[in-house]
């Protein structure tokens, strides 16, 4: 796979790439020299791609989160469910193109997946919102949780956001009660809730289709409470400082596993999702299925029991 | 436990920054000048443009609960750094000036009081205390007052005033909404009332938490409402915001409130829905 670099550290792993697939169409039968010294090269790439992602800083994490070459909501939908029937609108106000849903089939079994849609190219981003969700977005989720607790059908949430929509009209109708109220919801749906952070994990926009009896991350997705850039142009009063912002706020899912706000850590080929979707897409479907399995042996009181208690412990603090 | 009242003195001297000082008070809002005793029995509103200036939690406790009186609880937890969290200054080190500052351990005060003789689980916000951010201590607070209402079977009542979730703790900060959020689902299917009661300002975190999931929501006149802070919004659009954009009257014009209640009517009218609201014989 030859592409043009879009992050800065990406540039001698596709320089080295284009090398080696340049010296490859020229050498096909020619000599054996030039195979081997492909195969050197090769060996190379392999040494130098390990070696800049083990030891990637949590900015240049949060930049691989953004290619955008990565994977989507509905790339996902694609490449791990089947029968997907997409359901729109809130029934109040407009159908958000930022937040998907609707029913689909796991393993030929029913499921609500919903998740932010980013998109590919200008005017995809535009209709999609860059995967800002409005109110009418989070009512359309709630709606729909609503409609899969009513057939018992598990849900499957994938999250990729930087953020619900700061706007006139997001804050006209009602942003922060919308998600307020899909935190409460999602607290005592009687269904189980399987959550995976696939990108972008911003905040309260992340979190008003967050709450799960199983949290997942991707190895290269974030999860925090504010984005590193909106961190910095508050406390450093510079967006530019976003680098530190994401160092000081830990949000990486090495972080998250620490501070036990995630359950698990589904992992990416190096390079991250963007370097083979479908092998990406075959462990998060795994790992899916795994803890729906999980989840659905456990009576609904016990598992709604859990969930409180989940929530309930997270934070650390001292009594004195 | 302890009787709030013990604590006056110490919190009275620390807290006066939010309150203008001197003889004479200029307010803020339309520039009026008011002789700063008319002021204190106008309970801090401008007598000109009825701007509510900020004032400390204990006088809210003074002027919502029976004899001002609040038994206090869980007054002894206390903020980790569990980031080691360094911006131009320390956590631990913020948190210090914050305490130095307010006199208390953290940004809220909860506790059992009384309203005309009706029992309530009671909270406080601080808007003082590191802009009224929301940590893990306020997260627990929220929770263990909405769990008191729960166990003793009382409503619940929370005085909010924040800029958002503390991002000094990061997710667990952004945790802290999915804590309060769920327990209050739990009240709420006890049947048990809250009122969540707005002042200046509250958006962000809390605003899309608990202060938005009142059975009632009531705000003081004029204050700054909102999921994302007026500067983003305008950073975000590229233009000027409308004029009265994310004020308590912009908020019920639009749905999102029940009622602007004047600080003086305050207690008044969570009584009379108290009243109405809250009779024994209703059982889960
Ligand atoms: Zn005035």
């Amino acid at each position: 796979m030859v592409d043009r670099p879009y992050l800065e550290f990406e540039r001698p792993l596709v320089e080295l790439e284009k090398k080696i697939s340049d010296m490859k169409d020229f050498s096909v039968g020619e000599s054996i020299e030039l195979d081997s010294e492909i195969a050197s090269l090769e060996k190379k790439l392999a040494r130098l791609r390990k070696d800049i992602y083990s030891r990637l800083t949590r900015w240049q994490n949060v930049q691989l989160s953004r290619h955008p070459k990565r994977p989507y909501m509905l790339d996902y939908v694609k490449m791990i469910t089947t029968d997907f029937v997409e359901l729109h609108g809130d029934r109040c106000f407009a159908d958000d193109q930022a937040m998907i849903g609707g029913f689909a089939k796991i393993d030929n079994q029913p499921v609500l997946v919903i998740g932010q849609q980013k998109g590919r190219n200008t005017k995809q981003k535009l209709a999609r919102n860059f995967g800002m969700a409005h109110p009418e977005g989070y009512r359309k989720a709630l709606r729909l949780f609503k409609l899969a607790e009513k057939f018992e059908i598990p849900i499957i949430v994938l999250i990729d956001t930087p953020g619900a929509y700061p706007g006139i009209g997001a804050e006209e109708r009602g942003q922060a009660e919308a998600i307020a109220h899909n935190i409460r919801e999602m607290a005592r749906l009687r269904v189980p809730i399987v959550v995976v952070i696939i990108g972008e994990g911003a905040s309260g926009g992340a979190l008003g289709i967050g709450v799960g009896d199983v949290v997942m991350i991707l190895e290269y997705a974030w999860y925090s409470v504010i984005s590193p850039e909106g961190c910095a142009a508050i406390l450093w009063r510079d967006a530019a400082k976003a680098p530190e912002a994401a160092e000081a706020l830990r949000v990486t899912s090495d972080d998250l596993i620490k501070l036990k706000v995630v359950d698990k850590v589904i992992s990416e080929p190096e390079g991250g999702a963007h370097r083979d979707p479908t092998a990406t897409a075959r462990l998060v479907k795994k790992e899916i299925l795994a803890a729906l399995k999980e989840l659905q042996t456990k009576p609904i009181e016990q598992l709604l029991q859990d969930r409180l208690a989940k929530y309930r412990s997270i934070g650390e603090f001292e009594e004195r | 436990m302890e009787w709030f009242k013990k604590a006056k003195s110490g919190i009275e001297s620390k807290e006066k920054k939010n309150i203008p000082e001197g003889l004479w008070t200029k307010c803020t809002s339309c520039g009026e000048i008011v002789y700063s005793k008319k002021m204190e029995q106008l309970l801090w509103v401008c007598p000109n443009c009825n701007f509510h200036f900020r004032i400390p939690s204990r006088k809210y406790i003074e002027l919502i609960l029976d004899d001002g009186r609040l038994d206090v609880y869980d007054v002894n937890l206390v903020s980790k750094d569990p980031l080691k969290f360094k911006d131009s200054k320390k956590y631990p080190d913020r948190i210090k000036t914050a305490q130095q500052k307010s006199g208390a351990l953290e940004g809220v005060t909860a506790g059992l009081a009384a309203i005309d003789g009706i029992r309530v689980s009671f909270a406080i916000m601080d808007f003082s205390f590191i802009g009224g951010s929301m940590g893990s201590v306020v997260g627990e607070k929220i929770g263990r007052a909405i769990e008191r209402a729960i166990e003793n079977r009382v409503p619940l009542l929370i005085v909010s005033s924040s800029g958002g979730a503390r991002m000094q703790e990061g997710i667990l900060s952004l945790m802290q909404m999915a804590k309060t959020s769920a327990l209050l689902a739990v009240l709420a299917e006890k049947r048990i009332p809250y009122i969540s009661i707005l002042t200046n300002p509250t958006t962000a975190g809390v605003m899309a938490s608990y202060a938005s999931l009142g059975d009632v929501i009531i705000a003081e006149p004029k204050a700054l409402l909102g999921f994302a802070g007026p500067r983003v919004i305008q950073q975000t659009i590229g233009q000027d915001l409308p004029e009265g954009f994310q004020s308590s009257e912009f908020f019920l014009e639009k749905g999102f409130l029940d009622k602007i209640v004047e600080r003086k009517d305050l207690r008044n009218t969570i009584i009379k829905l108290l009243r109405m609201m809250w009779r024994k014989s209703v059982e889960t």
